[in-house]
């Protein structure tokens, strides 16, 4: 399958990779995915006092799109706040990488990590929340 | 050395420049149908015929009468199943394969279970090897073909061949055997083993695409096969059809280099996949072989990288042409049926490679190969959250993941 320059740009250059502590608790980390799908994306965010997204890594085991989708993630992260994040959507992520249809489901799961790792900061911040993601 | 780099042939190779001569004079001056028999053009095309059928049947301790040419092994392996089904339907109904076979066996197998007849599928072993005793064990009085294959096309594992080819003359069940990855490059002997049809293919020992051919036994038993494609009775009657001349004299011509070189390239070829299992195993962790560690096809090397993805680890190696049992490289979505019927979880078929190397594969290219594979699964490890989740001693099988 040929892919797009984006895609193998965020391959080859991955933004963020890495770990924050996630007892920290400043820090929201979202895992989703299984290892028997091939995909396991691992987001955390980091906010300050105000909320505010200062930091976001990620490890991904999975395929070039998978690991493009939460590289990319990580960048749209930074800087917004946390009702911002929720904003991502993964049709956006479709959209700057030129997913081919195929692999749109690794978009989904990037999506799906963001609201996992904003879930579980709210979670440590006392913020009840109103309805969780559901699994796909 | 030349980028980018093919290990990849067990999917096909490619022609040989010695095959690609002798085939040249058959498109043009040669160009005569086979099937005429009243002028020159006609002979001319047919001793290319005859001489790619002796050199065929060479191969496998036959005669050239008991050569079929097919488009491939597919239809080889369709003939075989198919026409052997219904020309012994009254004998019996029940067929045993297996279920590691090519797709070429598995569905035409699977098209008679759901016209009548009854097929036993064996399971491997973690190995991927079925035991003579598991087919003795499956036949019953209304068994009229076993077929299994000689060497698996992507764990390349070798089955006991011989022993169940034995065993089917002493129950006088016809035997099968899809010999796609071993004809001409391994020994094989049709009355030692006691095999009644064979299938092979021309693209797979460096000869041209589109060419095949199937080995019917003649005598003790002869075996007959209803045709698949009717229309001017070539072939014994077994496959109508202008005879692909080219390709068959191309065909066997590869079938004679491949004979002829046999001994010097398993070693040869053999020593390549050695050095490059050894050059994975001395520096990566945590890395499976998949097959059998010795009864193995020379020129195969399927292993599960832990932690790491298939199709993530072939867009690192980009500029080598290897496969991946992952799903992401399938149309399906579905991780390797072969794998995971040696018994590998979901995850350690997603994170597969078979490199299969050939004949004109160097050691500078297998060095090469272990160091770009060593350094794109260390950077991919580096970024896998389970790679940090197994560092940490998280034992991922009692993870709860959130299947999607």
């Amino acid at each position: 399958m040929a892919y797009s320059e984006k895609i193998v740009d965020h391959y080859e250059n991955p933004r963020n990779v890495g770990s924050f502590d996630k007892n920290d608790a400043l820090v929201g980390t979202g895992i989703v995915g299984a290892p028997e799908c091939g995909d396991v994306m691992k987001l955390q965010i980091k906010c300050n006092e105000a909320g505010k997204i200062v930091d976001a890594k990620f490890k991904t085991f999975g395929c070039g799109s998978a690991i493009a989708s939460s590289s990319l993630a990580t960048e749209w992260l930074k800087g917004r706040t946390i009702d911002q994040a929720l904003e991502i959507k993964n049709t956006d992520i479709v959209k700057e990488l030129s997913l081919p249809p195929v692999k749109i489901h690794c978009s989904v799961l990037a999506e799906d990590a963001i609201r996992a790792a904003v879930s579980d900061y709210k979670k440590k911040q006392g913020v009840e929340e109103a309805a969780t993601a559901g699994a796909h | 050395m030349k980028l980018p780099i093919y290990m990849d042939n067990n999917a096909t190779t490619p022609v040989d420049p010695r095959v690609l001569e002798a085939m040249l004079p058959y498109f043009q001056g040669k160009f005569g149908n086979a099937a005429s028999r009243n002028h020159s053009f006609g002979w001319e095309a047919e001793e290319g015929v005859e001489t790619a059928r002796e050199q065929i049947a060479q191969c496998l301790n036959a005669s050239p009468k008991e050569v079929i040419w097919t488009s491939g092994a597919t239809e080889s392996n369709n003939i075989a199943i198919k026409g052997v089904a219904q020309m012994y339907k009254d004998k019996g109904n029940h067929i045993i394969t297996q279920v590691i076979e090519h797709k070429a066996v598995i569905d035409p197998c699977k098209y008679l279970e759901q016209n009548g007849f009854d097929v036993t599928f064996l399971p491997v072993d973690k190995q991927g090897m079925i035991h003579p005793e598991q087919v003795r064990e499956a036949m019953t009085d209304k068994t009229i073909l076993v077929s299994i294959m000689h060497g698996n096309n992507e764990v390349g594992t070798i089955n006991p061949i011989r022993e169940i080819g034995r065993l089917c003359k002493e129950k006088e069940v016809l035997f099968h055997t899809d010999a796609c990855q071993t004809f001409a490059k391994l020994p094989i002997d049709v009355e030692d083993m006691g095999i009644d049809l064979l299938s092979a293919s021309g693209h797979k020992i460096y000869g041209p695409k589109g060419v095949g051919c199937l080995y019917v036994r003649r005598k003790r038993p002869r075996v007959r096969c209803e045709p698949i494609i009717h229309g001017g009775g070539h072939e014994r009657g077994m496959r109508s059809g202008t005879l692909n001349v080219p390709g068959i004299v191309g065909m066997g011509k590869a079938a004679e280099i491949c004979r002829e070189h046999q001994a010097e390239e398993i070693k040869h070829i053999s020593a390549l996949r050695d050095r490059l299992k050894k050059a994975l195993f001395d520096r990566l962790g945590d890395i499976f072989l998949n097959g059998h560690p010795t009864q193995r096809i020379p020129n195969n090397l399927n292993i599960s990288f832990l932690y790491v993805e298939g199709e993530s680890m072939m867009m690192g190696i980009h500029d080598v042409a290897v496969s991946s049992g992952s799903a992401c490289t399938s149309a399906s979505l579905e991780p390797s049926y072969v794998l995971k019927a040696l018994g590998l979880g979901d995850d350690l078929a997603h994170s597969s490679l078979r490199f299969s190397l050939g004949r004109f594969n160097t050691i500078e290219e297998i060095d090469y190969v272990a160091e770009r594979v060593c350094a794109t699964v260390e950077k991919l490890r580096e970024m896998s959250p389970l790679y940090e989740m197994a560092q940490e001693g998280i034992d991922l099988s009692t993870v709860q993941w959130a299947a999607h």
